[in-house]
């Protein structure tokens, strides 16, 4: 009997398959159709800002990993899913130097700050890209054509605006595309401020304007139900997000059908898929009960669609994920599960 | 129940998780081990106060006979596993952590080991009190792992009726088969010992719970079973942890025993099938416990299975006779998922052992027991079997805001299933959290 070395450790002595660095790698898998689907659509402009802005992430992500002492954090993937979702928000002929600063505020501001992985109250995507809607309000929303001709040998005229500039105007250049009746609004816009509503099959396959990766609601939703599938998404949130957006939108449908969206349209359109499937469903900033993902999912559905109905803005699947984040902490509190054997009286 | 009952009709409880099971020695026959040449019998083996030794260093003993009585009511006797000489008594270490008082007894090696001390009683005279009195003196101990004194379990608490008796036949933990044999080898003596524990509580009906992936031992024990017999078998959903008293109770008949509260509070009194299959032997004959079935099994064994062992056998002597490979390993005393990791090869064998596990695991400097922080991915808030939130409980522990866990986040109620590092995709140790709080809440109360 040769004499072995005794590894000593406290049980449980086995474990389940799969860490950290493995859900957010099948989160990026989930992603990468999406972001192929948008490249389709806009051409190497989408290709460039994908590129950027994840780039930009990762840096960022390094850097602070080497102020604060600590090994890289690269690994885990999960700057990698910032970078890739911040720049599917974004509109496709965005300025890549503002693209730059988006990925930076995204991990400076939304995760290194807090402490980095695990830590941040809000999802760091979302942060960099309300810091951008703020700074350049223009810019970000410019929007551009979808399967514009010579998409894979130019860039839109804005994607190369150089540093610290505001990005020309895309007038001229739309024409000379030539997509016909391209109005420069999204679908959102043209039903929220010219009463046009688009048909539910373009918004579900993508041939529309708008961010880069918000447009294919069909692929969104598909890529979201692999991850949900493989169990490194809660299908809850989502789910709840899309119950709460469609009943809230059906309320008002019914009061007054020429003047609200029809929920479908209010589903598909917009940012409400990525949002619920990538954004709500982070983790981090999601809570751990079983009612408080209830709630948590139909409160960001519900205050996106009020958002896009009665706010100056036609979009607020941004400002309802973030406004759930910040009440995820209060949402756990007060949503304690009852633990096995209390309050119940017993036969 | 869940949905799952619902669905399939089939029994359980929500939340929970499903371990790989590698139930690979359910197929090995009961098989009784060479003795050692020095059994070491710590004093307490059991829960409740240690036992008085009886014997002197140097004394002759014979096997059966006791060797240490019990320490008032809340103790348990000890019997000499095997016919030999009391080398001394000193200190030793033991599967539960800290060393101990132990007995260490010299085996002859030319004896034929036969039970040479029995006082054979007729037990249907016997009354309840009287039964309970008798099952004292067996030393009997919850076999399933917790070595509670089995007496102390069917006195029925002043004011407290039970209806039912529910014989635990789940065997959750991954690996552990013993049980498993035990219900397939001695049916008899088990629906033996049903009989005597439904008589020592006043329970009029007797279910016996089994996990669907032991059916076999379902018909064994149903074909076993008269007609209008008060004893049931059923069958419980494959799942960790099935076999924790609370669950199976909840499984079997939808009823929750109270925060803090005893199965008694709910009508109930639950028994492994090991213990009442001792109980049945030993009771009518008079004896003491001094063996019991042990599952050998792990990546590291070289001839896994189901083997009888004198208690106070060394894990070094099992080892040897199962034998073992891998440089680097880990011996477990009981299932991987709640048993300890011993680090002496002279730790014995005591009465709680369900089984010797050796795992070869992924070293602690492997980059696959990295510890991340928590993502608050809610996977342990829907494995918690006591529906506790173990995300929040952890990230306190990290504050060591030990008082308010206890107080606001029902800490106590967690009986350390491990659940929740089982899924836990950051290696969060959480159950070694929960004990260090426990231990730490435990001891600034006194």
């Amino acid at each position: 009997m040769s004499k072995p070395t005794i590894e000593l450790r406290t049980s449980p002595h086995v474990h389940a398959d799969g860490d950290v660095a493995k859900i957010m790698r099948n989160v990026v898998y989930a992603l990468l159709p999406i972001c192929a689907f948008t490249i389709w659509q806009f051409g190497i402009s989408a290709l460039a800002l994908l590129f950027v802005v994840t780039a930009t992430c990762l840096l960022s992500e390094r850097l602070f990993n080497h102020l604060s002492s600590q090994p890289s954090s690269l690994s885990d993937w999960s700057a990698t899913i910032t970078g890739l979702l911040l720049a599917l928000t974004l509109p496709p002929g965005f300025p890549l130097w503002m693209g730059v600063v988006a990925g930076f505020i995204a991990i400076a501001l939304g995760k290194a700050l807090f402490g980095g992985l695990g830590m941040n109250a809000m999802n760091p995507a979302l942060i960099g890209r309300a810091f951008v809607q703020a700074a350049f309000p223009v810019a970000i929303t410019t929007w551009t054509p979808a399967f514009f001709e010579g998409r894979f040998s130019r860039f839109i005229p804005t994607t190369l605006t150089p540093p610290f500039l505001q990005s020309p105007t895309i007038g001229e250049w739309v024409a000379e595309v030539k997509v016909d009746a391209f109005s420069g609004a999204t679908p959102l816009a043209l039903q929220k401020f010219e009463g046009v509503q688009t048909d539910i099959l373009e918004l579900l396959l993508g041939a529309t304007a708008g961010s880069a990766g918000e447009t294919s609601a069909l692929l969104i939703l598909i890529c979201g139900l692999y991850l949900a599938a493989r169990k490194m998404l809660d299908w809850r949130i989502p789910t709840m997000v899309m119950l709460g957006a469609a009943v809230t939108a059906g309320i008002f449908f019914v009061i007054d059908p020429a003047r609200y969206p029809d929920p479908l349209f209010v589903l598909f359109s917009g940012g409400l898929m990525l949002g619920a499937w990538f954004m709500a469903s982070d983790m981090v900033g999601s809570p751990v009960t079983p009612l408080g993902v209830v709630i948590y999912g139909l409160m960001i559905g519900v205050i996106t669609v009020i958002i896009r109905l009665f706010g100056g803005l036609t979009e607020g699947v941004m400002y309802a994920i973030l406004l759930g984040n910040a009440a995820t902490p209060l949402i756990d509190q007060i949503t304690q599960p009852r633990v096995f054997g209390q309050q119940r009286a017993n036969k | 129940m869940g949905l799952i009952d619902l669905l399939f009709g089939l029994k359980s409880f929500t939340h929970g998780i499903h371990p790989p099971y590698h139930k690979d020695t359910a197929g090995k026959p009961i098989r009784r081990l060479p003795f050692p040449s020095q059994l070491v019998l710590p004093l307490n083996q059991h829960i409740g106060k240690p036992a008085i030794p009886l014997v002197r260093k140097g004394r002759e003993v014979v096997r059966g006979e006791p060797i240490a009585k019990a320490d008032g009511h809340f103790s348990v006797p000890l019997h000499a596993p095997a016919t030999g000489r009391v080398r001394t008594i000193e200190l030793m270490p033991t599967p539960r952590g800290p060393k101990s008082d132990a007995i260490i007894l010299d085996v002859y090696e030319g004896s034929t080991q036969e039970v040479l001390w029995k006082q054979p009683r007729e037990m249907s005279d016997l009354s309840a009190e009287e039964i309970i009195r008798a099952i004292q003196e067996t030393g009997m101990v919850g076999l399933g792992g917790a070595a509670f004194p089995s007496h102390i379990k069917l006195i029925i608490p002043e004011g407290k009726q039970v209806d039912t008796l529910i014989i635990n036949g789940c065997e959750c933990e991954p690996y552990l088969t013993c049980d498993h044999r035990i219900m397939l080898e001695h049916p008899k003596a088990l629906i033996q010992g049903i009989h005597y524990a439904m008589r020592a509580s006043g329970a009029s009906q007797a279910v016996i719970g089994i996990e669907d992936n032991k059916m076999d031992a379902v018909e064994v024990l149903r074909g076993n079973l008269s007609k209008g017999s008060p004893v049931r078998v059923e069958a419980v959903e494959t799942k960790y942890p099935q076999g924790s008293e609370k669950m199976l109770i909840k499984s079997l008949l939808n009823r929750e025993v109270p925060a803090g509260g005893l199965p008694a509070d709910v009508g109930v009194v639950v028994n492994n099938v090991g213990t009442l299959a001792g109980l049945g032997h030993l009771l009518p004959e008079g004896r003491g416990l001094i063996e019991r079935v042990i599952t050998v099994a792990g990546p590291g064994i070289v001839k896994p299975g189901n083997y009888l062992v004198p208690l106070g056998t060394p894990v070094r002597h099992i080892l040897q006779q199962a034998g073992y490979e891998g440089a680097r390993t880990e011996f477990i005393l009981g299932g991987p998922m709640m048993g300890p990791a011993v680090s002496a090869m002279d730790t014995p064998l005591t009465k709680g052992t369900s089984g010797l596990l050796v795992l070869n695991e992924p070293s602690i400097e492997e980059e696959s027991n990295k510890i991340w922080p928590c993502i608050r991915c809610a996977r342990c808030v829907s494995a918690c079997p006591m529906y506790l939130n173990p995300s929040m409980l952890g990230q306190m522990a990290a504050k060591r805001k030990y008082e308010e866990m206890a107080q606001d986040y029902h800490l106590n109620d967690c009986f350390e299933c491990g659940c929740c590092s089982y899924v836990c995709p950051s290696n969060i140790p959480l159950v070694q959290y929960f004990r260090i709080a426990k231990a730490i809440n435990r001891e600034q109360a006194t």
